[in-house]
């Protein structure tokens, strides 16, 4: 499988990581040797086999639909990296 | 060229679940900011999701209305995208084995005929939370109250024609998520959310066109506006040799327009994949067996219900059984005692009446059957004639009165004494001699203007039946 | 008495019980342990001062322990030993915490890793690698570096990690100590900051099998915030250890010794069997064909699930903010492109990538089929043998910076721990041997999906015949006190 720097672009905007030119050569012959290696599994032939998923047969895991308290608000805003007495505060998210 | 606009819809309702669909925070509508969360809607490392059990049975329910095919082996997926409304940066949802399948919603069209909606699918998802942008900190607020409450989203082939047939069908699923009793759907605080898909193409053809996606539209007046502006907005780029870009679009409620949506930084690769932390369902004969046997009864099936039990003509029957408070409230009236007919002829009249007056959802109205009941037996015993009932009920609607006591407090209950009755018809002939000759030489209008002038006479609080009898004994005496 | 970093957790325990020292005495042994150790090896990232608490009731209460730090706990530094997580304090503690505190569990710190507990080496670590006890310019194994490295000098009686794809049982074999990643879904993972969910689990790394037991009797059981966690009877592993192994069939997969392990790990690993056989188990070789699969099948899922679980650190609810950014976009960017390291990202882009439109059939479905296919081999297996046995790891372990210069090479390093994740099931790493540098060397005993007990037993009965675990560093020339 090639892997060329556009398609590390695009994987790296979906991953929201921005490598520098350096990092981004580097990354793509990484990447190049990794997922050739991976074209092993192209051996196996699969056809038929259905995915798994969860590797043990547990089903249908559900809690009641019963209220408990919510967490203290502070407790859930105290570890943000930017925040006001009632949200987290980010850039500018808002259209319109 | 004529052209046919092709519309498919994309439906987001919220479920009227407790908690929310992982944790046991609470769904309540309004609240602080962030005060209905926990580390697991806050997206906290290290937290695993729970399924709440109401809504696999809300959605099943609502497929089973839907006329779907229910999936019996179904699994979340994770739908991953960066935005701060969404902690975990992915939004728990189903796209490889959502829970229904190819359902079906027949619709009444204008024409009269019926028309079959197809659902694609319905899956269950998790809602994100709510961004405020704070123009004085310049910093957008992230609000996670909402973040997790249960969804299911509703998604049709393109099958739509016309505004009014989509605005049936979300009337017809409106209606029918609350007879489930699975969500209440209101539009306003966005527990009914819904996207519109939206194509044209010369009529006739059977490819269809670029479409756009439609967001932000609140009310069902929204929607029709939108879609008659978009589809006038794409048959017209067409015309001019312009294409249709495949986009999404934002409604502007103000400038009665759409807006492309400043497109995302990237192309919409959700990369999902199995929802590892949440075992797959597996939906047993018996759980379908018994979601079924508890459904409840649906408009259709009150509908004939009502014809054959109590009587009523279809129109009533379709006009009581279209919003389920209406059909609860009807029903409530039988079960105290009232007759069914006139418990329809009240609430058609009167209560739909004020309703729309007023602009208001049957489910909101504070008037109790008890109240309506006890001013149908009022006129029934000739203890209040009907226009002054009919007042009474205008007065009362908004705020469920206590009738009998506000009747005596205004003295408003029917006078039957036959003695008054003579003296006011004895005064009302005295006065009008003119018109009882008039009357007697032909002329049958006279009749009215005296039954009138006795009602008039007797402050409108005579049982109309015995002024009518009255003036026709002393115009014949 | 014996020094007591020497004493396996039961035997402090014991000492604990019977009242010949308190818990105060316990703690101010880890206290002057872990202060002679931490500067020569790293292991811990935070190091915590507890009072010492009553006595409770069971083996291991008042026994000083650890935590890895990628399990969460109430109000106490968890960093995954990331630089994006800050100093994230979570607001609530792991099921696992809890478990241990309720059983009398005194917790001395929390313990360095791989960043988010990718790697085989514990050199990712924002805070530093650790090293080796045994031989100072060594990696102790990872990612479960600090756990291994803290029971291995006697900083504390055992130590819970996380395995992946083998972060327990690696660095318990490099650093000559025990280390158990149970059955899947047997331990919550309710508080444990996911790498891989599907195949994350976390275990005991102690002295001795019997230590293990005592700490999977705490840790082991259903919990209900965790919707992969498995009913069933937990509990009495330590109580049903009695190192009988008559009768037990032990399968050897040739396919785990052939080509690319070391001469000097194959015959100490291979010995275990003879020692087993001695005390009445049957041993047979057998072909387990699906080796060559394991590596890429494992990192293709790994990472895909990596890719997504890793997307929350964005600078916006918890840990670290990159500063200078322009816009939303620029936030999110800079904050996880500086605030995590080069394997981390090379993960994430890998699990992107595999996720990806166009190359999700090609991979990550690929990959979940031939993962199916890698666990109907070990329940063939199974359905012939009690036990497997393996190696852990082709070497023992290398020097410092040998190994992240090929990515490749070090995931394929993984070949004998990944395949336990993949089907869910338990494995245990014992010592069984030094190499001629004077090395641990670890042999794996592998059971089927909740033989747990199989194998802890198995592990038990060997430790009875051997002494391999019972090996302090110092007298190698590794870490002193």
């Amino acid at each position: 499988m090639k892997i060329t720097e556009e398609m590390v672009d695009y994987i790296a905007l979906l991953s929201r990581l921005k490598p520098d030119a350096e990092e981004k050569v580097q990354m793509t012959a990484e990447l190049e040797k990794i997922v050739s290696y991976m074209d092993v599994l192209n051996i196996l032939d699969t056809d038929g086999v259905e995915p798994l998923s969860h590797v043990f047969p547990i089903r249908n895991v559900m809690r009641s639909d019963e209220v408990s308290s919510s967490f203290p608000r502070e407790e859930l805003l105290k570890n943000a990296p930017s925040r006001d007495d009632e949200a987290f505060l980010a850039p500018k998210a808002v259209e319109g | 060229m004529t052209w046919e606009t092709v519309i498919g819809l994309e439906t987001h309702v919220e479920l009227a679940t407790k908690t929310k669909i992982f944790c046991s925070c609470t769904t309540e509508f309004g609240g602080a900011p962030n005060t209905h969360c926990c580390p697991v809607c806050t997206g906290m490392p290290g937290t695993l999701p729970v399924l709440n059990e109401k809504v696999l049975e809300f959605a099943v329910k609502a497929g089973i209305a839907l006329n779907g095919e229910i999936t019996r082996h179904c699994k979340f997926d994770r739908k991953n995208y960066f935005y701060p409304d969404l902690p975990k940066a992915y939004q728990v949802s189903q796209l490889y084995l959502p829970i229904v399948r190819n359902g079906k919603v027949p619709i009444r069209t204008e024409s009269g005929t019926e028309k079959v909606i197809r659902i694609h699918e319905l899956h269950m998802e998790e809602d994100a939370g709510k961004l405020v942008h704070d123009p004085w900190l310049d910093q957008t607020k992230c609000d996670y109250n909402r973040c997790g409450v249960p969804l299911i989203e509703i998604v049709t082939e393109p099958d739509f024609r016309t505004s009014k047939e989509v605005i049936a069908y979300l009337e017809k699923l409106k209606s029918t998520l609350q007879y489930l009793g699975v969500s209440d759907c209101k539009m306003q605080e966005g527990s009914l959310r819904c996207d519109v898909n939206l194509s044209v193409r010369p009529a006739g053809s059977t490819q269809l066109g670029t479409r756009t996606e439609m967001k932000n539209l609140s009310s069902f007046k929204a929607i029709a506006r939108a879609i008659a502006y978009e589809s006038r907005r794409q048959i017209e780029l067409i015309e001019e040799g312009k294409k249709v870009l495949q986009e999404t679009r934002r409604w502007d409620e103000n400038k009665d327009a759409t807006f492309a949506m400043r497109s995302k930084e990237d192309a919409q690769d959700y990369r999902y994949f199995p929802e590892p932390d949440i075992p797959p369902l597996v939906i047993s004969a018996e759980y379908l067996d018994d979601v079924r046997r508890r459904q409840p009864e649906m408009a259709e099936e009150k509908m004939v219900r009502y014809q054959q039990e109590y009587d009523l003509p279809v129109y009533d029957a379709q006009m009581l059984t279209e919003q389920k408070a209406l059909a609860d409230f009807f029903e409530s009236c039988v079960t105290l005692g009232a007759e069914a007919k006139q418990s329809a002829n009240w609430i058609m009249g009167q209560v739909l009446g004020q309703l729309s007056a007023k602009a208001m959802e049957a489910k909101n109205m504070k008037l109790t059957p008890s109240t309506l009941v006890t001013l149908i037996s009022m006129v029934k015993e000739g203890r209040l004639n009907r226009n002054t009932a009919v007042k009474v009920f205008e007065d009362v609607f908004d705020t469920d009165e206590d009738v009998e006591e506000y009747v005596k407090v205004h003295g408003l209950a029917q006078i039957n004494d036959p003695t008054a009755l003579a003296a006011a018809v004895e005064k009302v002939f005295a006065a009008n001699s003119q018109s009882v000759t008039d009357y007697r030489s032909g002329k049958e209008k006279a009749y009215g203007f005296l039954v009138g002038q006795v009602m008039r006479e007797m402050k409108g609080r005579a049982d109309p039946q015995a002024v009518n009898e009255a003036v026709r004994d002393k115009l014949s005496g | 008495m014996m020094e007591l970093y020497r004493m396996t957790a039961l035997e402090l325990g014991t000492v604990l019980r019977k009242g010949e020292l308190s818990p105060a005495d316990a703690l101010a042994a880890a206290r002057e342990r872990i202060a002679a150790c931490q500067k020569n090896n790293n292991a811990f990232i935070t190091v915590l001062d507890p009072s010492p608490t009553s006595l409770g009731a069971g083996p291991l209460a008042g026994v000083p322990m650890a935590l890895k730090d990628n399990i969460c706990t109430k109000g106490v530094k968890t960093s995954c030993a990331s630089k994006i997580l800050g100093d994230f304090a979570p607001p609530y503690d792991a099921t696992v915490a809890e478990r241990l505190v309720a059983a009398g569990a005194v917790c001395l710190g929390k313990l360095n890793m791989d960043e988010f507990a990718m790697g085989s080496t514990s050199e990712t670590s924002f805070y530093g690698p650790t090293r080796n006890p045994w031989a100072l310019d060594r990696v102790p194994g990872g990612s479960s570096g600090g756990a291994a490295a803290a029971v291995a000098a006697g900083e504390v009686w055992y130590a819970i990690g996380s395995d992946t794809g083998g972060s327990i049982r690696q660095p318990a074999a490099y650093c000559g100590v025990t280390g158990m990643k149970p059955t899947y879904g047997t331990v919550s993972r309710y508080g444990l900051i996911a790498y891989a969910s599907s195949l994350d689990q976390m275990g005991p790394i102690a002295r001795s099998a019997a230590d293990c037991a005592a700490v999977l009797d705490i840790i082991q059981g259903m919990d209900p915030r965790d919707g992969t966690s498995l009913e069933g009877s937990y509990g009495g592993f330590l109580s049903s250890l009695t190192g009988d192994v008559r009768g037990l069939k032990i399968g050897i997969p040739a396919d785990c010794f052939g080509d690319g392990l070391d001469s000097e790990v194959r015959r100490a690993v291979l010995a275990v069997a003879e020692v087993l056989k001695s005390r009445g188990a049957a041993v047979e070789e057998f072909s387990l064909p699906i080796m060559e699969y394991v590596v890429p099948t494992y990192y293709i899922i790994a990472s895909a699930e990596a890719s997504s679980n890793l997307s929350r650190f964005d600078g916006v609810k918890y840990g670290w903010r990159a500063e200078g950014y322009k816009d939303l976009a620029d936030l999110y960017a800079r904050t996880r492109t500086e605030g995590f390291g080069a394997e981390v990202k090379r993960r994430i882009m890998l699990g992107t990538f595999v996720l990806s439109a166009g190359y999700y059939d090609a991979y990550y479905k690929k990959a979940l089929q031939v993962k199916a296919v890698i666990k109907k081999a070990y329940d063939e297996a199974f359905q012939k043998y009690d036990m497997l046995l393996a190696p852990v790891s082709p070497t023992t372990a290398p020097k410092l910076g040998e190994s992240l210069s090929d990515p490749l090479k070090m995931y394929l390093s993984d070949i004998y721990t990944v395949p336990l994740n993949l089907a869910g099931l338990p494995g245990i790493s014992v010592p069984c041997g030094f190499d001629s540098k004077g090395l641990p060397i670890g042999a794996q005993l592998i059971g089927p999906a909740l033989g747990d007990g199989v194998i802890l037993n198995a592990a038990h009965a060997f430790q009875f015949e051997t002494d391999f675990h019972r090996q302090i560093p110092e007298t190698k020339g590794g870490v002193s006190a």
